[in-house]
Formats: C-alpha cells, structure tokens, sequence
C-alpha cells in the first residue's frame, strides 16, 4: 500500500529539452539569455511562430530574428493533472500578433481568463536526448 | 474530375475486439481483410489496390501486402492519423476512376489497450520543426482539444452541459451495440460528476481507448453491382488539413469547414439531406466543431443543436454515430476513421441495430479529423449514397 501511495504521490511535471534545430539554435541561445525572439519576413513584412527559415506566409527565405515585446494575451488554455503535476497549457497571443503554445505559470489557474495580459517568464528544461537543457518560454498573468 | 459515382463500398468490416492481448497488429489487419472480404463477397484475390495508414506497422503497405499475401497494382499510404481510412476511400474512388485499380482494401487495426500507453505511443520525430515549440508544453491531446473547447465556450458561451449531450446520445446508442466498451447509457448529470480530465473537459467527454480495428472495399461500379450486397455509392469526398498557420491560430474553426464544402459541392446535396451522420467523436467537442463546420448548424450555435438529445436515433434530428461512437464503442488504434464508414455503410443498408435504424437512410455523411484540433490536423468528408 505504501508503494502504491508513493507511486500516485503527484511530482512535478518534467518539461522535455526542446531539441534545437539549425534554423532555431538562434531562438534557444536567446531564450538562455532571457529573450523572447520571434521571426519576421524581410520581403512580406510579417511575423511567424514557430520560427522557421522560410516564410510560411510567402515562401521568401529573407527571414530575420526580432526581440518580442514579451507581452500578450491569453487566447485559450486547460489546466491538467492533479496537485504539484497540474501544469496549464495555453495559446498566448504575442503583441506581434502571433499566438504560441505556451504553459501558464506562477498563479492559479482557475483565476485565469481568456483575454487576459500575461508577460514572459522562462523555465529552464531538463536536459536530455542529447540536448542541454534551455529556458523555455512561459508566461505569467501581469497583476 | 468528380468522383461521384465513380466507385461503391461493397464490402465493411468492424472487428468484434476492444481488448487484443492475443492477437498481433498484423493479425488484427488481416482478421479485419478477412471480415471484409467475406462481407463483400470477394476473395483475397480478388484486391488490386490496398490502403492503410501509420497504425499498420512496418513498411505498412509493403509489409500488410507480405503478410496477406496480396498481389497488387496500386498502393497509398496517405496518413493523417485517424481521419486517414475517410481519405482512402477518396484516394480508391481516384485510383479506380483512373484504371488504377479495380477492388480497393483498406484496413486500420491496432491494439494499444493491449500493449500499454508506453508502448503504443512513438516517441515524436524530433526533426518535426513543431516539436521543440510545443513538448516542452506538455501537449496531451485531452488539453490540445480542450483549448479548443475553452475558446468555444468563450466566443459563443457553449457550456459543459451542452458538451455532455453529446455523450449522452452516444451512450443511449451504444447500449444496443453488445461489442462497445461502454454500454451503459448516461445522464448529463454523469458526464460533469466525470474526473476532469483536462478543463473544461471531463473523462466521460473523452472517448474509449479499444483494440481492434475494421476494413471497408471500395470497388468499380460493375463489380458492385454484380454481387449481392445493397449499393452504398461513393457521391461526395473533401479533404484539408488545417494548422497554425504561421501563428495565425484561430481555435473556432476546424478544416471540417474546407473538406465539407468540397464534399457537399462534388455529392450535389447540402446538410439538410444528410439522414445520418458519422461524425469523428475523440472528443465532445470534435463533435460539436464538425456539426458546425459541415453546416448541419451555424457557426457557434452548435451547443444549442446538440443539446436535448437531438443526435439520438429516433428523437432528434439529426442522428449520428449509431454504434455508440468512439466517444462509447470503439476507438480502435486511436483512430476513429475506418468505424465511421462502416457505421455509415451499415445505417445506407438498413443493417443498423433495429433500436438505432434510420428510416429511409438513402444519405450518410462520415467526417473524420485526424491530428490534434488545436494544432494541426487533417479532416476527410465522405458522402455516400443507397442506390
């Protein structure tokens, strides 16, 4: 019985190393630092996420990395698991305009509502799979 | 060039298993060709095109044509996860309008009950440039379709209660189906005592983890009209896969909204003649996302179509998924597609349980979305028709 507790006793959830593609090595040096980057096009102007080398709004190859702001608002989210393992995943809307997958942290989730401001904080990821661990970028509610 | 007309479903198979402890993925493929075929009324021979998507292991076509034994001329391994048999049935009506082939097989089987989530879950393809923006996150598929259900709530104020509806009516089904997991049927009240799973989403708005598996023939119209089965007539087919679009997420609308169009277009009907539909039900709320898609309601109104019971066979007005569903029957290999035609083809010859028949089922509609509705995923439309 008592292992069977143990074993149900709710731990943190793990957060897997990103794997850092060549085209995104860029994205992860920055994250470690501190800074959110997002991707904008040269020729159309317009920002992506998740940042890859081609445009995926008109194929140029004339992307560049931008600072974001950092800010945005909650489009939707879910909160899973129980106790120390409940963890929210969410979409935020950058202020770029791009939404990204993101977890929501440092607050209560069931105070959280859609639309609501939210600034980035980055968590660091285990290592593993061959890859060091990185700041991954989440977002806290701004109060 | 149209496909309407250009092929029927002569042959349809479920397996009857949820749980296969004894029985191997390729085994379980070939149980399913085998139940078709004699469905059909075709020997092995008889197949010169066969399909199957990522739930067949190995090499998949090369490896399931080894096993069977099978000579072919045409293969096609479109995969777009558990939407992919609707595909294949396109992809066949294609194959065969074109003298590619003249009998198509499709099979999906699997056993993940079986095998454990540990192994019947592969690891994701670290070379998906997805992967690293969304595993750190925590993606699992209950939280990806529940956003969606959140954002639905927000834009349109659906509720829980609506969602549970559609349970309740896939319950009130599967208690006429001997083989669902789940027979017993629901209550609303059932659906939000239900663990939460992943909020707004409770355990009883998910569908079955089942073995198993099923198989459909797609073969030319003379060769379906020559043997003894009703005709169910391939007459409209769309398919789309929609994503994050650069960051452009919008969370309200599923790529039912482009693959039905196209459908309905290519069959020459609109929703008001659909007598039942398929609908792909991994969740309540990928039902919900579909009905409205497809145009069977407006866009946001689809809380208020579903509640009151009006999916249920012989009360509301539109019924869907008579087998009990994924959400209640049959999930086999994490994948809904391949039960959906076969419920569909079932309803067209009136070889639905007695208890769930649609009278006069001349039109059956079978939608699948296959992938994750919040972050990429593939939806495939078939409509058939009772010659």
């Amino acid at each position: 019985m008592a292992n069977e507790e143990q074993r149900k006793a709710p731990v943190p959830r793990r957060i897997p190393a990103p794997r850092a593609l060549p085209e995104t090595q860029a994205f992860w040096d920055a994250a470690d630092q501190g800074r959110l980057l997002v991707k904008r096009c040269d020729d159309c102007s317009r920002f992506h996420h998740y940042p890859r080398d081609v445009c995926p709004h008109c194929m140029s190859t004339r992307t560049r990395w931008q600072d974001a702001a950092g800010t945005g608002t909650l489009y939707s989210f879910s909160t899973m698991g129980r106790g120390e393992a409940a963890y929210t995943m969410a979409f935020v809307t950058l202020d770029e305009g791009v939404t990204m997958m993101t977890n929501i942290v440092d607050c209560d989730p069931r105070a959280l509502e859609i639309g609501q401001r939210v600034t980035v904080a980055f968590v660091t990821s285990e290592a593993g799979n061959g890859a060091a661990g990185h700041a991954v970028p989440m977002f806290r509610p701004i109060s | 060039m149209s496909l309407n007309g250009k092929a029927y479903i002569v042959g349809a198979y479920e397996h009857p298993t949820r749980k296969a402890d004894d029985l191997s993925v390729a085994r379980l493929h070939a149980d399913v060709a085998r139940g078709a075929l004699e469905d059909a009324g075709l020997t092995k021979d008889d197949i010169d095109g066969y399909f199957c998507a990522g739930d067949a292991p190995g090499l998949g076509t090369t490896t399931i044509a080894e096993y069977l034994g099978l000579k072919l001329r045409h293969v096609d391994s479109t995969e777009s996860g558990g939407s992919a048999p609707i595909l294949h049935v396109a992809h066949a009506a294609e194959a065969i309008a074109a003298g590619r082939c003249s009998v198509a097989l499709i099979t999906l089987a699997g056993r993940p009950r079986a095998a454990g989530a540990a192994l019947s879950l592969r690891p994701p393809d670290p070379d998906a440039p997805d992967v690293a923006f969304e595993l750190p996150f925590g993606p699992a598929t209950a939280n990806l379709y529940a956003m969606v259900a959140r954002r639905h709530m927000h834009e349109f104020g659906t509720t829980s209660e609506q969602l549970a509806w559609i349970k309740v009516a896939a319950s009130h089904h599967a208690q006429h189906n001997p083989n669902a997991v789940l027979r017993q049927a629901v209550t609303v009240e059932d659906v939000l005592a239900s663990p939460m799973v992943a909020d707004p989403l409770h355990k009883l708005d998910c569908c079955v983890v089942s073995d198993g598996g099923g198989a459909v023939i797609v073969a030319r119209p003379d060769i379906a009209r020559a043997l003894k089965r009703p005709l169910v007539k391939v007459r409209g087919t769309g398919e789309a896969p929609k994503h994050s679009m650069g960051g452009q997420v919008d969370l309200t609308y599923s790529a039912a909204a482009w693959s039905g169009p196209a459908a309905f277009a290519e069959a020459g009907i609109t929703p008001a003649d659909i007598k039942y539909a398929s609908l792909y039900d991994s969740f309540t709320i990928t039902v919900l996302m579909q009905l409205e898609d497809l145009g069977f309601c407006a866009k946001g109104q689809g809380g208020r179509f579903v509640a009151d019971g009006n999916l249920i066979s012989g009360v509301g007005k539109l019924p869907f998924n008579t087998d009990g569903g994924g959400l209640c029957n049959n999930h086999p290999a994490n994948r809904g597609g391949v039960t959906k035609i076969i419920e569909a083809v079932r309803q067209l010859r009136g070889e639905a349980h007695p208890a769930v028949q649609v009278p006069n089922c001349n039109l059956a509609l079978a939608s699948g979305i296959g992938g994750a509705l919040a972050s990429r995923h593939t939806a495939g439309t078939l409509i058939l028709e009772r010659e």
